[in-house]
């Protein structure tokens, strides 16, 4: 009986303490369907007397919300190849590949996460402008995805180190090389960690402020969501529920991503610190 | 003997093929790290001793770098006033978070660890969504919620007669910095309770069972097993938590872009507004930025010490 009052209580208090995690969610939501006037008046009241779909329309055009969102999903999808592309060969190599200098190439990599860093987004600003990609798509693209990417590295090279040997071997006596049994056999094989790191990179790219933001400066048509955000509120103060649907617009695809695929970003998380 | 010699030249050819596919494996694999080489060299190592060497020049980001001035930049940070304004407000920003987060976390995970807990995933879910959005599209919402007048935080308050009139959560000097460091606690939580889950996950079962033998209650277990054998995955949690509130930046600069006055602005921030606004002073801003991050060196290797330190006492 009073292990049952316990456990029912545990409910209630995760459950009420739940509502008010996800409460400014909800009210951003229920705010996007209002009416600004209704906005101003209706205090904590969630249900919307009329659905007001303009909002979404005033977010997505004259906002600009839609180049936001393409912008976004460019950035993304190419940021998410780069970093699964490059940390899985680097793994594989460091992983099945004793060649000399792997040990030294490790050392260097993660040492890297432990020394005192400057403010580095000056010097890639800097290169970037080198290479005369400044106020282009492809500039912001390099400087989001040359960052850090060893978490994933260790998680690839751990994974493919501990693949079996007689897999290798096999493919090889059937006449399969270097690249044909990486491509064919190992990266099949590899589906788990792959997952892992488009989630969790795309998690990174499509919330990342600071770089979109300094790239950016000079090229509103090139902002993503989160920068476009920030522009919003310099531009349309005011317009409460125009940007309570612009925050709709740039949070749901996340969100609902992530709900549905939960388990995956929890385990790849989990493993990142356990790793 | 002739069936001898040509057993022994088959081995030998074995052999060399061998010896060919190990050394072609070997140059595939040069040709697999490279990619990643030179990503890492021009937007990892190059940037980090860039940093440095930016620090030691005047120089506004545009022509040629030959104003060379030494560590003057230093001396000059010293005496900055608002560079230290801007310095207490990080570690203030950090400690919030850290003293709100970290506690609230381990209760939670203790509490979902629990076997017969039931839908324990929806709770996970839950309490983990604000970690996948976007901290700045979360900043602008909240700057609503918290507002003065027609917030809705304010609106709750009153309605429960917790307060009389409307606070200024984001416009006072006083509240400022702490209502955005409980924002970035409640941001961040999510996170860490996983962090916590799995390391309360990596204690092996027969331990419990081990002490349910010995006739521990849960009490007994929670505060002589559970919480000492979590102790060193709490300490590289609290390291993280601790580097990760010292960098408040998404939040602050959507929120309060630093004010009022300069009363919520951060190093991150502060470095920013060096580098990228107004006349850009690209030195002063690197010296800012390996200060800090010197800074932050030192507050790592002191936790690392004492979490060390502390572990050899315990486990006598």
């Amino acid at each position: 009986m009073n292990s049952r009052i316990t456990r029912l209580s545990t409910h209630a208090l995760l459950i009420l303490f739940g509502i008010i995690w996800i409460f400014p969610f909800v009210w951003m939501l229920s705010s996007s369907f209002k009416s600004n006037r209704e906005y101003l008046g209706g205090g904590l009241d969630l249900i919307p007397d009329a659905i007001q779909w303009s909002n979404y329309k005033r977010a997505w055009e004259v906002a600009n919300f839609s180049t936001y969102f393409n912008n976004s999903i460019v950035l993304t999808v190419a940021v998410v190849a780069i970093v699964v592309v490059t940390s899985a060969l680097c793994g594989y190599a460091l992983g099945r590949v004793n060649f000399k200098g792997r040990t030294l190439f490790l050392f260097i990599i993660t040492s890297t996460i432990f020394i005192p860093k400057g403010y580095t987004i000056i010097p890639i600003y800097m290169l970037i402008k080198q290479l005369g990609l400044l106020n282009s798509m492809p500039g912001v693209i390099l400087a989001e995805a040359g960052g850090a990417q060893i978490l994933f590295i260790l998680l690839f090279t751990a994974h493919f180190k501990g693949m079996p040997g007689e897999l290798e071997e096999s493919a090889e006596i059937d006449g399969a090389g270097f690249l044909r049994t990486f491509f064919r056999i190992m990266l099949p094989l590899s589906t788990p960690i792959i997952a892992t790191t488009i989630l969790m990179q795309f998690m990174w790219t499509w919330n990342s402020f600071l770089t979109p933001l300094i790239f950016t400066l000079n090229t509103p048509d090139l902002r993503t969501l989160s920068v476009g955000m920030f522009s919003f509120i310099g531009q349309y103060q005011s317009d409460y529920t125009g940007l309570t649907a612009a925050a709709s617009i740039a949070l749901l695809p996340v969100m609902i991503v992530f709900i549905a695929l939960q388990r995956y970003f929890v385990e790849g998380i989990a493993g990142a610190v356990k790793g | 003997m002739s069936r001898a010699v040509n057993t022994a030249s088959q081995t030998d050819r074995t052999y060399s093929r061998l010896l060919k596919r190990e050394t072609q494996k070997k140059l595939w694999a040069y040709v697999f790290i490279l990619p990643q080489t030179i990503m890492f060299m021009a937007f990892v190592a190059y940037p980090i001793v860039m940093s440095y060497v930016y620090s030691m020049y005047e120089w506004n980001g545009i022509g040629p770098r030959e104003n060379f001035v030494g560590l003057k930049y230093y001396g000059e940070l010293m005496s900055d006033h608002i560079f230290w304004n801007a310095y207490k407000n990080s570690f203030l920003f950090m400690l919030t978070t850290v003293v709100t987060q970290l506690p609230a976390a381990l209760l939670l995970a203790l509490v979902l660890n629990s076997p017969k807990l039931r839908l324990k995933v929806l709770y996970r879910t839950t309490y983990f969504l604000p970690v996948v959005t976007s901290s700045a599209v979360v900043a602008a919402v909240m700057r609503y919620i918290f507002g003065q007048r027609n917030g809705v935080f304010n609106e709750a308050l009153m309605m429960l007669n917790l307060i009389e009139k409307p606070v200024p959560w984001l416009s006072s000097m006083d509240y400022a910095l702490f209502t955005i460091a409980l924002i970035s606690s409640w941001k961040w939580l999510g996170i860490k309770l996983v962090y916590f889950l799995a390391g309360l996950q990596s204690i092996p079962n027969e331990v419990y069972e081990a002490a349910m033998i010995d006739g521990a209650n849960r009490r007994q277990t929670l505060w002589y097993i559970t919480i000492p054998l979590i102790m060193p995955v709490g300490a590289v949690i609290l390291m993280l938590s601790v580097v990760d509130g010292l960098h408040a930046f998404d939040l602050v600069k959507v929120m309060t872009d630093g004010g009022p006055g300069i009363a919520t602005q951060t190093v991150d921030l502060y470095i920013y507004t060096t580098a990228f606004a107004g006349i850009p002073s690209i030195g002063y801003a690197s010296a800012a930025g390996i200060f800090f991050g010197l800074s932050i060196f030192a507050v790592s290797l002191l936790l690392g010490w004492i979490v060390k330190t502390a572990n050899a006492k315990g486990g006598k």
